[in-house]
């Protein structure tokens, strides 16, 4: 890689793709879209307690199970991917 | 419109709790973080909680850790937070502040999935702390000291890994080793790429360990191993030397030991018999204890269970893990096991608790154990148990809790001088109806009737040194009754106190006499007993008197004064007299400050609206020094030192400054300034109590003098935390008092009302609101009055089983347990009745929570309850599944049946895995016997949930998913009059104003709507163009509407003008209904007016005044169980006096976790037009240099900014 590289839209792309997850790109299908912005929801539930709380108390669970029932859909929050096209 | 926002209740739930000495010495202390709120408890020694400090943070915390250097003798504490750094805060016991020790920026602020602070690990040597986040990203830093002994922390160091989730970090013990932190990870990476599923199946959950190499200063990936998918928690066990190292692993029904090169250890979590197949055992909550011999960790159970975890070993090898049942106490957010041994248990939902250790659980009970592990074709063999009566712990006090605050009203039912703030919290079977009433909460520790009305009271010591009071003196309008304090009361004769004159006024002279002044004279009875009378001069009686412990003035009538002292040998000495222009109104001396021969100034009130300040020196004796009108005759005065700051435990180390209080006749408490110097009087400021002129009493409370103030109610002025709060008693109105010290009672005030003496203790200080409970059955949903009379309760919970269902299944259980205990045993009814008693307490719902029902089951009721007597007249349980959400009073035209009930409830509700309903229904109730009971008259099938409900123009207006739909009533059920389609989502809210409908959607804010009578027509008009998930909403005007939303902001939208007067002007609607939508919504647009983000979800809201005669103002209740208040400003110089200095504390003095204040409350939109209370309140705590120099900024003296603050506060409550 050349030294002019380094600062070219694309590799700053790729930087910034690299180091925060989530950030899109050109071809970004609408499966990966919602992953990711169903990953960041539970994640921000997760963080703000009182937001779990209110969760908790709709679906009467205890607020810790509701914690690790989020966690848990980390995995798969939009089920299974779609199938490639381009293979 | 600006507001000013003000916390009035500071959130009561708690995050997360960690225990340790943070103040150094031996005192076990509890940090907690309520949300936004940084806290610092301790248990005092007769075990009660007391709250040492409290700080608002401006941040939500999410996790907390404390580690000591090794040899150190304080713990420090980590605060993972959502400011994207890390914090490390000492406390700091001289000022009793925290003290920000580190803060080092790692990321961006706001809780993301991949910037840490989600989970906290701290080496258990304290030489290191990783921080992460849900997914990739931990950071290590190491911690050391320097040369001067200070703490030092290094620049983070990674360990992150791409696509992969976290679930649980801890740190591992193995002594001086080098650092290991575990963690249980899931790599989602191939489940994201495979559409056939397979590889989703086949994704394992991970525990690894990661070393921190002190001598390389790099962090790697040690050792990864498959762990049990079910996995949630880790648990540190002791290691080097203390025990076997490693890490619990706590998983959906398991409890697995795991360390490097070791076996795993497995044991299955006991499970409770009637714990439905389906559901899993998880564990949330875990505390270790540990002493040198032996250690144990109790995990708590999402149900409320208690385990005790023991590890048989040798020191290397586990041979067996031991998971036995303890006790059940309500579902923790966390526990703390105290070393004094206590444990400290912070609810979830409702009250927290501390528990002192009765046993550690030696005795035998249902165990599970690695050794008996059973695996058999369906998995491994579950252990079951029922839970029982606490045998290892007593619960010894309560830390009340308003969490959840699932709705609230204000509304002066009982007809008091201030209106009762109503609030249904809680959740299941621990929810509760609280009334709130401000101020503070006081307990009663004698009543006794007197022989008259008395029209006076005073206490005094025998002697300057004792530390109790000897006797209680009560005076009549003809006589004075003397009472001795022992181990009872009762009345004496050989005091020395002449007791057949009225008194007006008794105290301790000199060191140890005694004095009674009376109209006709002054008796100084001497500690021999020896007796010296003073006479009045010819006719002239005393009227008023004002005394210390070295002076005396007296004003006879007529209005002159007469100053006395108490010379070196004890005598009593007449000094000066002055001639007044007139009578004498009031009097007061200041108490003799420490180390001096007198106090400089007595206050003189007169009827002429006059306070006068008159030096007592010996140089210029009884001359004035100063006068100051008042609005009306003052008629009792009290001087009253204030420390202006914090500094020390609770003290002050500021200079304080001497207030002259003054009780005036139209009601009104004006306090002013005395400059110690030359007595001059400034900054004055007036406070209107009650109805009746205040009579003010010195008392003691927490060891320092505090001010009680008798109007048409009791007042307490006190200081806390650095502030001067002025808070109402919510006690009886009272006629004179005294503060009272025995041995019973170490702070006690005693007084006189009608013809009782009554002694109370002043309790739980600091705290704005005192509420009474009311216990609830199920989580309570929301409420109606009915006539300013009784509350309609809706209450209603999911997954569990109706009341007929769970009376006979306690039968059940009650009949199996007595066929094995006492099978031979038939007959005896006497302990047959004891024994039944026993086990209902054993199985009380409250401390065990309802047995879980199929996720498809709902339990609920409507309960008419009176108040007054907090009886429920009448409760009825639905039945069928059935679930009420909504509820209203509505009159329809139709006058039959007067004001009737509307509950909307939902048949078989689901949630998951898509919201589905059997049905929805519309029931309607009459009121019968005088409002007590219900009636049903008839229900109504609707296609979906009716989440709301109103009353508009003598019909019944209905939100019934998206359709908002008007009913009038008919015989048999309601009748469809109209109807519109159109709301986007779900329609959570219904409020009216005249043709006006204000509609709030779920997910899509407000939207105004119109009904057109003559063409029978509902049409939205405008709406929001932010996508808002409404969580409460209220009307403010004709124009303008107060919503909150989900993700804790509040707002209020209003319809410009123009818009509004356009569309009333329109005769014919015609131009509303073919008007063209824009953005694919209404015509027009409401405009956001305010913005804020309280950092927690709003529940309720509602405009109303707290104080009597006060503006209103928006008062809001949360999740996280605090109340809070929006004021209106009134005057453009208030905003920019309250923004310019918001600003300046923004900039001098940033909140203590990291996040920027200005970034917090613009969390999820721009704040608009609100001023933050809680900050400017910050100002005093501020170090005095710092309040200085904003002071000069804003062009004002610190103590006006203190006043002001105080002034705007006082306008809310």
């Amino acid at each position: 890689m050349q030294a002019s590289d380094r600062f070219n839209i694309n590799s700053q792309l790729e930087h910034l793709q690299a180091k925060y997850v989530g950030t899109g790109h050109a071809d970004l299908n609408r499966f990966e879209w919602a992953v990711n912005i169903q990953r960041d929801s539970f994640a921000s539930y997760i963080g703000h307690y009182p937001i779990l709380a209110y969760f908790a108390i709709a679906e009467n669970e205890s607020i810790g199970r509701e914690r690790y029932n989020f966690m848990q859909k980390m995995l798969l929050p939009c089920g299974l991917p779609p199938e490639r096209e381009d293979d | 419109m600006y507001l000013y926002n003000l916390t009035l209740q500071k959130a009561t739930g708690i995050v997360c709790a960690i225990n340790g000495n943070f103040s150094g010495g031996k005192s076990q202390e509890i940090v907690v973080a309520r949300g936004k709120i940084l806290d610092l408890l301790r248990p005092d020694d007769s075990g009660k909680i007391q709250t040492v400090l409290s700080v608002e943070i401006f941040g939500a915390v999410r996790s907390l850790a404390q580690f000591r250097l090794t040899g150190a003798q304080k713990d420090y504490i980590v605060v993972g937070s959502d400011s994207g750094r890390i914090v490390i805060l000492e406390f700091n016991r001289e000022k009793n502040v925290f003290d920000k020790v580190h803060q080092e920026t790692f990321g961006k602020s706001g809780c993301r999935r991949i910037v840490p602070g989600q989970y906290l690990a701290i080496d258990p040597k304290g030489r290191a702390v990783m921080i992460g986040a849900c997914e990739k990203q931990k950071l290590v830093y190491v911690l050391n000291r320097d040369t001067a002994a200070r703490l030092t922390i290094s620049s983070p160091l990674e360990a992150h890994k791409s696509h992969t989730i976290t679930y649980s970090i801890c740190g591992v013990d193995c002594g001086f080793d080098n650092p290991i932190f575990a963690a249980i990870e899931l790599d989602y990476l191939e489940a994201d790429q495979d559409s056939t599923g397979q590889a989703a199946s086949e994704a394992q959950k991970h525990l690894t360990f990661y070393e921190l190499d002190l001598g390389l200063n790099h962090v790697s990936r040690k050792w990864s191993e498959p762990v049990d998918n079910g996995a949630n928690m880790l648990v540190t066990v002791p290691g080097g030397g203390d025990g076997p190292s490693g890490v619990l692993v706590c998983a959906e029904n398991f409890v697995i030991y795991k360390n490097q090169g070791h076996p795993d250890v497995r044991a299955v979590i006991p499970r409770r018999a009637d714990l439905p197949a389906e559901r899993g055992v998880l564990i949330i909550s875990a505390a270790t204890h540990k002493q040198k011999s032996m250690f144990f960790f109790l995990l708590q159970t999402e149900y409320g269970d208690i385990f005790k975890a023991t590890l048989e070993h040798d020191g290397e090898h586990v041979q067996e893990l031991k998971i036995k049942y303890f006790d059940t106490i309500p579902v923790t957010s966390s526990m703390c096991v105290l070393k004094s041994g206590f444990l400290f248990a912070a609810s979830e939902f409702g009250n927290h608790a501390l528990y002192q250790f009765q046993a550690i659980g030696e005795e035998a009970d249902v165990e599970a154990s690695s050794a008996t592990l059973m695996e058999t074709e369906e998995g491994f063999q579950p252990v079951f148990f029922q839970p029982r009566g606490l045998k290892n712990l007593v619960r010894i006090d309560q830390v009340e809790s308003l969490m959840p605050i699932m709705d609230m009203k204000v509304e002066n039912l009982f007809e008091e001088e201030t209106p009762q703030i109503f609030t249904l919290c809680g959740r299941g079977p621990r929810s509760s109806l609280r009334i709130l009433r401000p101020g503070l909460a006081i307990s009663e520790m004698a009543v006794s009737q007197l022989p008259g009305v008395p029209s006076a009271v005073w206490t005094v010591k025998k002697n300057a040194i004792d530390e109790f009071d000897a006797y209680i003196v009560v005076s009549f309008a003809n006589a004075t009754l003397v009472l001795s304090i022992g181990e009872t009361v009762e009345e004496v004769s050989d005091s020395g106190f002449l007791d057949t004159t009225p008194s007006l006024a008794v105290s301790l002279i000199g060191d140890d006499s005694l004095m009674q002044v009376h109209p006709s004279g002054i008796r100084h009875i001497r500690e021999d007993g020896r007796i010296n009378e003073w006479r009045t001069p010819g006719k002239r009686t005393i009227v008023k008197v004002g005394s210390n412990r070295l002076q005396v003035v007296i004003a006879l009538s007529g209005g002159e004064l007469i100053y006395f002292e108490v010379d070196l040998t004890g005598q009593l000495m007449e000094v000066e007299k002055l001639e007044m222009s007139g009578d004498v109104a009031c009097l007061d001396i200041a108490p003799v400050p420490e180390g001096r021969q007198r106090s400089r100034f007595l206050a003189v009130g007169s009827y002429d609206n006059t306070v006068r300040i008159l030096s007592l020196d010996p140089d210029d004796c009884l001359q004035i020094l100063s006068v100051q009108s008042v609005s009306a005759a003052p008629e009792s005065l009290l001087f009253l030192e204030v420390q202006a700051s914090i500094g020390g435990e609770d003290g002050a180390d500021h200079p304080a400054s001497l207030f002259l209080n003054a009780g005036l006749s139209n009601g009104v408490l004006f306090r002013t300034v005395v400059d110690m110097v030359t007595g001059q009087l400034s900054d004055s400021r007036s406070r209107f109590l009650g109805l009746r002129a205040p009579k003010l009493f010195s008392i003691v409370i927490r060891g320092r003098r505090a001010m009680l103030c008798l109007s048409s109610r009791p007042w307490l002025g006190y200081i806390h935390q650095g502030h001067f709060l002025l808070t109402p008693l919510s006690y009886e109105a009272l006629e004179f008092a005294a503060s009272f010290s025995s041995d019973q009672c170490a702070e006690g005030v005693v007084a006189v009302a009608g013809d009782a003496l009554r002694v109370f203790t002043i309790e739980r200080l600091g705290e704005t609101f005192n509420e009474t409970a009311i216990p609830l059955r199920y989580t309570p949903r929301k409420f109606v009055f009915h006539k300013k009379k009784s509350l309609i309760i809706i209450e209603s919970d999911q997954g569990a089983f109706t009341a007929e269902e769970r009376e006979a299944g306690k039968k059940e259980f009650f009949e199996g347990a007595d066929m094995g205990e006492n099978g031979n045993n038939n007959g005896d009814q006497m302990e047959n009745g004891g024994d039944d008693e026993d086990k209902n307490d054993a199985l009380s719902d409250e401390q065990y929570g309802y047995p879980k029902a199929e996720s498809d089951k709902w339990v609920s009721c409507i309960r008419v309850l009176d108040p007054k007597t907090s009886n429920t007249t009448c409760l009825l349980e639905l039945q069928d599944n059935e679930a009420a959400y909504s509820v209203c009073t509505v009159n329809f035209r139709e006058k039959e049946y007067g004001t009737l009930l509307a509950v909307g409830t939902a048949k078989g509700l689901q949630f998951w895995p898509k919201r589905s309903v059997a049905s929805g229904f519309i029931h309607i109730y009459r009121f019968v016997d005088d409002g007590r009971a219900l009636e049903l008259l008839h229900k109504t099938q609707v296609e979906g949930v009716p989440l709301a409900l109103c009353q508009f123009q003598g019909r019944l207006l209905a939100g019934i998913g998206s359709v908002l739909r008007l009913y009038d009533l008919g015989k048999k059920r309601l009748l469809r009059k109209c109807e519109n389609k159109l709301f986007p989502n779900t329609i959570v809210s219904i409020q009216t104003y005249r043709d006006r409908i204000y509609v709030g959607d779920m997910q899509e804010s407000f939207h105004y709507c119109k009904y057109r009578r003559d063409e029978n027509q509902l049409y939205v008009f405008a709406d929001d163009s932010v996508p808002r998930w409404v969580t409460a909403s209220h009307h403010i005007d004709f124009d303008t509407m107060a919503g909150a939303d989900k993700f804790g902001n509040v707002y209020f939208v209003r319809l410009p003008q123009d818009v509004s007067d356009e569309i009333e002007e329109d005769p014919t609607g015609g131009k509303i209904k073919w008007e063209q939508g824009k953005l694919n919504g209404a015509p027009n647009k409401v405009e956001e007016i305010v913005q804020f983000h309280v950092g927690d979800v709003v529940t309720c809201l509602q405009k109303a005044s707290l104080i009597p005669g006060g503006g209103d103002s928006v008062i809001y209740g949360t999740v996280m169980g605090s109340l809070g208040a929006l004021l209106p400003f009134t005057s453009r110089d208030d905003v920019d006096f309250f923004s310019h200095l918001e600003m300046h504390l923004r900039q001098e003095y940033p909140p203590l976790c990291g996040r920027d204040h200005m970034a917090y409350r613009s969390a999820y939109f721009p704040v608009k037009d609100v001023i933050d209370g809680d900050l400017c309140e910050q100002f005093p705590t501020l170090p005095m240099d710092l309040q200085r120099k904003i002071a000069d900024e804003l062009d004002r003296t610190p103590a006006e900014i203190l006043k002001k603050l105080e002034e705007v506060r006082n306008k809310i409550i």
